[in-house]
């Protein structure tokens, strides 16, 4: 997985507990307002961010029942860069597909959102070698717009 | 999210308030399925919902297939454009019964 450098933002560390992603939403919300996203590309940001950590909740600590998220923000250019990073067992990246959405039923659609809602979702194993990373990336349509008149 | 539930005329009228979500959905999914298990039809009014996501969504599933297997209907009513986008994005806005509110859902028998 490419990491790129970018501008840092913000980083937070938390609990793998649902009752912090009301928090954890309120960061992503600010951070993306604070990138140039319009309303609905923040609603857009803040949902798949949402989603990752959802998935790390239910996923990457499904066996110890505990264990912490770090949420990564970095500006890069025109773009934001958000990675989710998690210290659980390391997951084949093949499991980060989304799943057919004409099978109706509860649950799997998390990764279907993040693929649809963000540019690009790349998810990996730690650079550390430690636990996983979720890489997500969306440009600003402001920057697109002001990239196309230069 | 707050939750009440109202009687009208012979069916559960869920309404749902403020954010759904991991936290959320495991008590909305337990209100949903208790509903539909007394073998009413059920509304849910999402008009003061302003966030959902997977977790949510899942919970309204399942309770649509529940109320599928026990032949009762489940709908819902006057969902805000943010939270149809979510609906839309999970390609769910056209398997469950959406109605603009709730005297629409009335006429319409539901």
């Amino acid at each position: 997985m490419n990491l790129p450098k970018g501008e840092r933002l913000l980083e937070l560390r938390f609990p793998a507990q649902a009752n912090r992603m009301a928090l954890v939403r309120q960061t992503v919300r600010s951070a993306a307002r604070f990138c140039g996203f319009d309303e609905p590309d923040t609603r857009d940001i803040v949902l798949a961010v949402g989603e990752a950590c959802q998935n790390v909740i239910l996923h990457a600590y499904a066996e110890s029942d505990e264990g912490d998220v770090v949420l990564g923000i970095l500006r890069d250019g025109d773009r934001i860069v958000v990675r989710v990073t998690d210290y659980g067992p390391a997951v084949d990246p093949t499991v980060f597909k989304p799943r057919d959405l004409r099978d109706l039923r509860p649950g799997g659609l998390g990764t279907h959102f993040i693929r649809e809602l963000m540019d690009t979702a790349d998810f990996g194993p730690a650079p550390d070698g430690l636990g996983n990373v979720l890489q997500m990336t969306k440009k600003t349509k402001s920057q697109e717009r002001e990239g196309g008149r230069l | 999210m707050t939750e009440v539930i109202r009687d009208e005329e012979g069916r559960f009228v869920v309404e749902l308030e403020g954010e759904i979500d991991l936290e959320r959905a495991p008590a909305l999914r337990k209100t949903l399925l208790d509903c539909v298990r007394r073998g009413r039809d059920v509304l849910v009014d999402l008009s003061r919902v302003t966030y959902i996501d997977s977790s949510g969504i899942a919970s309204l599933v399942e309770a649509l297939q529940d109320a599928g297997k026990s032949e009762t209907r489940f709908g819902l009513i006057a969902i805000s454009p943010e939270v149809m986008r979510v609906f839309e994005l999970a390609r769910l806005d056209k398997v469950f019964t959406i109605h603009p509110d709730l005297g629409s859902a009335l006429e319409a028998g539901a």
